[in-house]
């Protein structure tokens, strides 16, 4: 007796036969969700190409040496970005110096030292978190208080950038650092201490260097980041128009991202194209660093 | 030396031939001596009640199954405890007569006269030199010419014909039996005084495990050795003296405890056992 | 009786003081200072919230003195710098919710799209290549964003191609373009959630019969929905919280937008606007910068103690 069509308590189960010639994964429904799955890569991918061409395109006219030796001026044909470049140097070469290494020493204290079941430090971790998703321009404005507090007058200066920007990317570098000191095996850090070293001496003679990698990696990225910012540093007054050197650390400067705000926001299509050609030296910067720091990556970093 | 008529102990239990026994004094000279120790992680006690001197210049073994605090116990005797949360000693841990965990004790000089070797190969990511020197360069020991104690050291660990012309070389280089020999050759550089094992041939292949038990012979004139071992043969090779341990189970919690069974003269403990649970697992009828 | 033994100490190290207690180290005041320098550093995140806690406060409570709560709150005219001022902050609030609303229109489905297909369709080498491009779109800078979004996408696609009815700015352009910019940030979390699904999961229902689109719908994506809303939230705290491209593309009236295609200033947008004018220190153009700020950072904060606690969740369950 066939069994075919068996039934459960009423149910029946569709019987189909085995060698049927169809595949089950290849029903209608499951091909145009695949296809709508390659649409949104194929969507997303085909914005960025847009964007990288549209700027290459419109700010054609005005790659020429121009665009890195001259100062802004009152007519697109004569302007150059130097100020920016140099300004975006100096700001981000500050704001290094300041924020690594008290990135760094925070993680150490959190990952090496600092008691982790301790309500107050799992407060710092959540805290750190929360650091990081605050939005850029609120560090702008954090800044300003600050210096609003130490009375100073003029706030468009190299260090009042890099102090803003250093804050912004301090939570990065921690949380970045911090998973670079924990991909360390422990073995190496026992065996250091069942020597007879002291904990500093096994962190600062094995730990660290073993993580420095993974830590310089983490740090170019952060900084890449705080190159292309521009919102804190507005609300410290930097759209001005520069049309000097930036020579210290009290000078007045000018960013990369901030020259093509003040261009972008100027009616003469002139400026719209320094503005792309801008963009295009921007975007050029930021894959030299991206791409350093994934060689450092994939170069030194230890497989344990 | 053995007549096995009552003894159940399995004929394949092979003891080499003792001519040390016969030096060796009934009680240990102590140099490290454990009293009535118990050792906490939080509210769950791990070992209870031990009570051990340990020999100068021998080999004690600590046997028995696992999860009876063999470890634990081994890594109170060079206060690496300390490192884990909620560990807790009491009793006393004495080391030449004084108290280890006394209040004006430090730690990381414990650590330098009680040096640990690991149970799996744990070389720092260095050349195989700067392995060796490291010890001495951070508990500041003046040294006079590093690479005579480097050599020395790695003599001391019959390393030093293999890896003499790479030095310079990265320690990842070795095989797993040479970076054991290299973590007791960097153990030996502190001119420690006791050196303390956990399990450390059970990561090696059998070759290597020779090498190191013939080599743990020949340290024994100079340092004190205590090994955990969970291969009772190994522990029948190479020790003087063997602490048997087995865990009993609280009723209530079902925690597992660690109580010291038995001690003595190796030969006496495979032989001649005196507690019947020894007795059990000598003859593998357990563990 | 025991004898203890003695070796090592002062004879065979020569080298160390002899003292009553052979344990006496060495006093590490080094060591002491560095870790009070590293503590230091540590403390320094704290002193940043609270920074900005005391740095937002203070003039918002000069800015309260002036302006009553509820006008500000639920006012619906926001012109600070006219003679008859107002301070509303309505039309911020609706603009900023539409560029978020807009953005994750685009965003959601095309983040999780992508990350559907890389955490169950796509083979390991096509993900090792995939997800790196996909982080470029994080990795550009927004003004450059700001600035496709106006020239390109309101300008060109909106006025010149489609012949919308809008003008120079629109929330639409901005939204959309912020929306574009968001996609690898839901697109990572989500993968992630995706794949920390365990596999024996979607075996069980590959056993059953199931396709592959059948067990990624109905398996892999509810197990991974907390991740996934976990991503959803800071998308939505990204969006909130971002300034040029809104701040080039949105417009700078502050208005209560009704329709997309018209322009907006949200709050980021006025912040940065304000900021470029001269304000006084101390005035009451100045403290209205902070009063908008703190509203800003207030509700990033909620957003994001919500997302961090759906990513706990997610984390715990695997």
């Amino acid at each position: 007796m066939s069994t075919i069509g068996s039934t459960i308590a009423g149910t029946i189960r569709p019987e189909r036969p085995l060698a049927s010639g169809r595949n089950g994964e290849r029903r209608p429904l499951s091909l145009i969700f695949l296809m709508l799955l390659w649409l949104s890569l194929l969507i997303a991918f085909g914005v960025l190409v847009t964007l990288v061409i549209t700027i290459i395109i419109d700010g054609q006219g005005q790659f020429s040496w121009r665009l890195f030796t001259e100062f802004p001026a009152s007519d697109p044909d004569r302007a150059g970005a130097r100020p920016a470049i140099l300004g975006s140097a100096w700001v981000i070469g500050t704001t290094a110096v300041m924020t690594i290494p008290l990135g760094v020493a925070a993680a150490v204290h959190l990952e090496e030292f600092a008691d982790k079941k301790n309500w107050f430090n799992r407060m710092i971790e959540l805290n750190v978190q929360n650091l990081a998703a605050v939005p850029s321009i609120v560090y702008g404005l954090l800044a300003l208080a600050f210096l609003t507090m130490l009375g100073v007058r003029d706030k468009n200066i190299v260090i009042a950038g890099a102090l803003a920007l250093s804050l912004l990317i301090l939570p990065v570098i921690i949380i970045s650092t911090r998973e670079a000191l924990r991909a360390v095996p422990q073995e190496i850090r026992q065996g250091s201490l069942a020597l007879g070293a002291t904990q500093w001496q096994t962190t600062w003679r094995q730990t660290l260097p073993s993580a420095v990698p993974g830590i310089a990696t983490g740090s170019i990225l952060a900084l890449s980041r705080a190159l292309g910012e521009a919102a804190p540093l507005l609300v410290l007054g930097a759209l001005v128009f520069v049309s000097f050197d930036p020579n210290g650390l009290l000078s007045g400067y000018t960013t990369l991202p901030i020259q093509i705000f003040n261009w972008t926001g100027r009616p003469q299509e002139g400026f719209h194209q320094l503005a792309a050609a801008t963009s295009v030296v921007l975007l050029g910067l930021l894959v030299i660093m991206n791409g350093l720091a994934i060689t450092i990556r994939n170069r030194y970093q230890k497989r344990w | 030396m053995t007549d096995t008529t009552e003894s159940t102990t399995a004929p394949t239990m092979h003891l080499q031939a003792r001519a040390a026994d016969a030096f060796l004094p009934d009680e240990p000279r102590g140099i490290l001596q454990v009293e009535n120790v118990d050792v906490y992680y939080g509210s769950f006690r791990a070992v209870t009640d031990v009570n051990l001197k340990f020999g100068l210049n021998e080999i004690t073994a600590l046997i028995g199954p696992s999860g009876c605090g063999k470890s634990t116990l081994l890594r109170s005797l060079n206060r690496m405890n300390d490192l884990v949360d909620g560990a807790r000693v009491e009793g006393k841990v004495l080391f030449q007569g004084e108290d280890m965990y006394g209040p004006k004790v430090d730690p990381i000089e414990v650590r330098r006269r009680i040096g640990m070797v690991f149970q799996k190969p744990n070389p720092f990511p260095k050349s195989i030199y700067d392995n060796i020197a490291y010890g001495p360069r951070v508990t500041g020991m003046r040294v006079s010419n590093m690479d005579d104690l480097v050599e020395e050291a790695l003599t001391k660990a019959a390393l030093w014909n293999e890896v003499k012309d790479k030095l310079k070389q990265s320690a990842y280089g070795l095989s797993g039996g040479q970076q054991q020999r290299l973590c007791i050759a960097r153990t030996i550089a502190v001119k420690p005084d006791v050196i303390l094992m956990d399990e450390p041939c059970s990561a090696l292949d059998p070759i290597a495990t020779t090498r190191i038990e013939d080599l743990m012979h020949d340290l024994r004139n100079d340092y004190t050795i205590v090994i955990v071992t969970h291969n009772m043969q190994q522990a029948a090779r190479v020790a003087d003296r063997t602490a048997f341990f087995t865990a009993l189970a609280d009723e209530g919690t079902g925690d597992r405890t660690g109580v010291l069974v038995e001690y003595g003269k190796t030969t006496q403990i495979f032989e001649h056992p005196v507690d019947q649970r020894t007795e059990d697992y000598i003859s593998g009828r357990f563990g | 009786m025991s004898t203890i033994a003695s070796t090592g100490g002062p004879a065979t190290r020569p080298d160390l003081p002899v003292t009553a207690s052979q344990f006496l180290g060495r006093r590490r005041y080094g060591e002491i200072a560095i870790r009070l320098f590293l503590r230091i550093a540590a403390a320094i995140t704290v002193i940043t919230t609270v920074g900005i806690l005391i740095a937002l406060a203070i003039p918002s409570i000069g800015f309260f003195a002036e302006v009553p709560v509820f006008e500000f709150l639920f006012g619906t005219r926001w012109a600070p710098r006219f003679a008859d001022a107002s301070f509303g902050v309505v039309p911020l609030v609706t603009a900023t919710a539409w560029t978020t609303v807009l953005a994750l229109l685009v965003a959601v489905p095309l983040g999780l799209g992508a990350a559907i297909f890389l955490a169950e369709y796509a083979r390991p080498r096509a993900r090792k290549v995939l997800k790196p491009i996909l982080e470029i779109l994080a990795g550009v800078p927004t003004v450059v964003y700001g600035y496709f979004a106006l020239q390109f996408v309101q300008t060109t696609v909106f006025r010149e191609w489609l012949q919308l009815p809008t003008g120079a700015f629109s929330v639409l352009a901005a939204g959309v373009v912020m929306g574009v910019m968001i996609v690898p940030t839901i697109a990572s979390i989500s993968e992630d959630a995706m794949s920390a699904v365990p596999q024996s999961m979607r075996q069980g229902s590959a056993a059953l019969g199931a396709n592959r689109m059948q067990t990624t719908l109905r398996v892999v994506f509810p197990a991974a929905l907390s991740g996934i809303v976990a991503a959803i939230v800071l998308g939505i705290s990204r969006a909130v919280g971002e300034t040029m491209i809104v701040a080039i593309a949105a417009g700078n009236q502050a208005r209560i937008v009704t329709n997309p295609l018209e322009q907006g200033q949200t709050m980021t947008g006025f912040i940065a606007n304000a900021a470029l004018g001269d304000s006084r220190v101390g005035s009451l153009e100045y403290d209205t910068l902070f009063a908008v700020g703190l509203l800003l950072f207030l509700i990033t904060l909620l957003i994001n103690f919500i997302s961090i606690r759906f990513v706990r969740r997610f984390r715990e369950i695997y």
